[in-house]
């Protein structure tokens, strides 16, 4: 359980070899083509958004990339852990979408914490100092402190969230992927994540991928954006894929990036060809307070 | 010492079915209660409850072919557990509906069984014994296959304690870890069809999943530990089966006079009134709970 920080990476820099390489990737979901070509990379530190509708394939990208489900076609690479490890498991840290607790589950958010640690392992658990220091040091890295012996499941939605970011995080893995972090939090706690994970993205040298439906919750800390729509994906930096010619191609017709008081909004161009099934008048506006 | 001699009646202490009944039952409690907290987690209950029932189809079964009753629960828990596994417990709602089903088809068993034991022998307890349990006739030789038995189910699931917690939280969290669910599930759920062959011997095959579901149940409102919620479960099934058994003793005492009462109806009693004590709290917290996030 050696500290996954190799080299001394500054914090904006490119990394030469990315810890997270996507190439080609075909995904089908039962007999249907979910995503065609996906390709991106994601380097030490850097903060991914991956953008995309309800149902456009987010969840299913991440599991694929998880390994809980293979693609047709592609590869998808994990650098990081050391070239030629078998790894065993991989140093992967992951939060689900939807993910809520059952208020009765004995389970304190430490527990939780320490379960990211050394969950996978037989045996009883044993008290051990140096665990405890971890998942104290965690605890505190994502300002849980305060409710750290509360029963996890009895905690508001934004409280559960940072501590499964402490549980993904904990085992100090080289690749954090959110599934939908933002999805059922009021806007304060919409904001106070996203610089949370901003923050240890860039401390503790880690590539992260986080989906999304809202792409301006995450603007101002994103260095790149993998943007999927109609079984496609566009991805590079914010400013170069959220743009009226990328979009539009992207979906097939005409799309307008408006730029409104620092957020943007996506708009359908114009009104007579909408596709069938697919909302995309206006996607990403946030919902006004 | 008067007061001492009204809550033990006379010979509690000397007799030899009492001491049979306070080790084979308190040992099966701590099982039950060890690998019910999981139950109650994974929301298995249902599962459980057929496990039980259709162990009854086993028991009844052993009757007619002359070997003890344990084996014939032990072995159809065990092979509705590996059934219900080959059905597929991935989605929720497939699982009640097989289960359901395997269910019905294993009571209808139990039916014929358990007629052709009282038509074919002379014996009438049969069915209560099977159905509803009788700890006191309980033979003390037992003892070793009962010990043995709780061990291997209780020790898998303290042993497993890490990875089941974090499977029954979120599959894919489990598995992003390596852990490998789906066996882990088998595991479990063996252990559970263990414990549920071993409540069926002392409480009964329709009561036996009371005790694995019942101080379950009260330990997870009582604890906010995995651990204590175990030790607590545990702790819990133990009280309600040792105050059983002395209360059942009693009963010999209580009108109809010299007819106990029967053991199995004090612990599922007191398992439902420790449910009633403590669950109580628990809207009253969750009410706490919601004011206190607002």
């Amino acid at each position: 359980m050696s500290p996954t920080r190799p080299e001394p990476v500054t914090a904006a820099a490119p990394t030469p070899t990315p810890v997270l390489s996507v190439r080609d990737l075909d995904i089908r979901l039962g007999g249907r083509q979910v995503l065609s070509d996906v390709s991106f990379e994601i380097g030490a530190g850097q903060f991914t958004g991956l953008i995309g509708a309800n149902g456009a394939g987010k969840t299913t990208l991440m599991r694929v990339i998880l390994g809980l489900q293979s693609p047709t076609r592609g590869t998808v690479r994990l650098s990081g852990t050391g070239q030629d490890s078998p790894a065993p498991k991989r140093s992967v840290g992951y939060v689900p979408q939807k993910f809520l607790l059952d208020p009765d589950i004995p389970l304190r958010a430490r527990d939780l914490v320490a379960l990211g640690l050394d969950g996978h392992r037989i045996g009883l658990p044993l008290p051990s100092r140096s665990r405890r220091e971890r998942v104290d040091q965690m605890l505190s890295a994502v300002g849980a402190e305060g409710f750290a012996d509360k029963r996890v499941g009895r905690l508001s939605g934004g409280e559960q969230q940072r501590v499964l970011i402490a549980h993904a995080l904990v085992s100090q893995p080289r690749l954090l992927l959110l599934d939908e972090p933002l999805a059922n939090l009021d806007i304060g706690s919409v904001r106070e994540i996203v610089a949370l994970i901003s923050g240890l993205a860039r401390q503790q040298q880690v590539a992260v991928l986080i989906s999304a439906h809202e792409v301006n919750p995450l603007l101002a800390v994103m260095d790149q954006v993998v943007y999927i729509a109609a079984g496609r994906a566009a991805s590079g930096p914010t400013d170069q894929v959220i743009r009226s010619e990328v979009l539009s191609r992207l979906y097939g017709q005409h799309v307008d990036v408006l730029h409104v008081h620092g957020r943007v909004l996506v708009v359908a161009g114009s009104g007579d060809s909408e596709p069938p099934g697919e909302d995309i008048t206006v996607t990403h506006t946030h919902g006004t307070p | 010492m008067t007061g001492s001699a009204a809550v033990f009646a006379p010979g509690f202490f000397s007799s030899g079915p009492v001491h049979t009944a306070l080790a084979l039952g308190g040992v099966v409690a701590i099982v039950c209660g060890t690998v019910g907290v999981f139950t109650v987690i994974r929301g298995q209950a249902f599962a459980g409850e057929a496990l039980s029932d259709i162990g009854a189809a086993g028991g009844s079964a052993s009757f007619l072919a002359g070997v003890a009753p344990i084996w014939g629960f032990l072995a159809a828990s065990l092979g509705a557990a590996a059934a219900m596994e080959m059905i597929g417990v991935q989605r929720a709602r497939g699982r009640d509906l097989a289960t359901g089903i395997v269910l019905g088809g294993s009571l209808g068993l139990a039916a014929l069984f358990l007629y052709l034991d009282s038509t074919l022998q002379t014996g009438t307890g049969t069915t209560v014994t099977v159905l509803f349990g009788s700890l006191f006739t309980l033979n003390s030789s037992l003892i070793p296959a009962v010990v043995t038995l709780s061990l291997i189910a209780a020790g898998l699931v303290c042993v497993l304690q890490r990875p089941l917690m974090l499977s029954s939280l979120n599959p894919d969290l489990a598995a992003v870890r390596g852990i490998p669910v789906r066996w882990l599930g088998v595991a479990y759920l063996a252990a559970l069809a263990v414990a549920v062959a071993l409540a069926a011997l002392t409480i009964g095959a329709i009561l036996g999943t009371a005790l694995v579901v019942g101080p379950a149940a009260t330990a997870l409102r009582l604890t906010r530990r995995p651990g204590l919620a175990m030790l607590a479960a545990a702790g819990l099934g133990l009280l309600a089966v040792c105050l059983g058994v002395v209360l059942a003793y009693d009963s010999y005492l209580w009108p109809p006079r010299g007819h106990g009462w029967p053991v199995s109806f004090f612990v599922v009693t007191l398992v439902f009134l420790f449910y009633l004590f403590f669950g109580s709290s628990g809207p009253k917290r969750i009410r706490q709970r919601e004011q206190g996030s607002r």
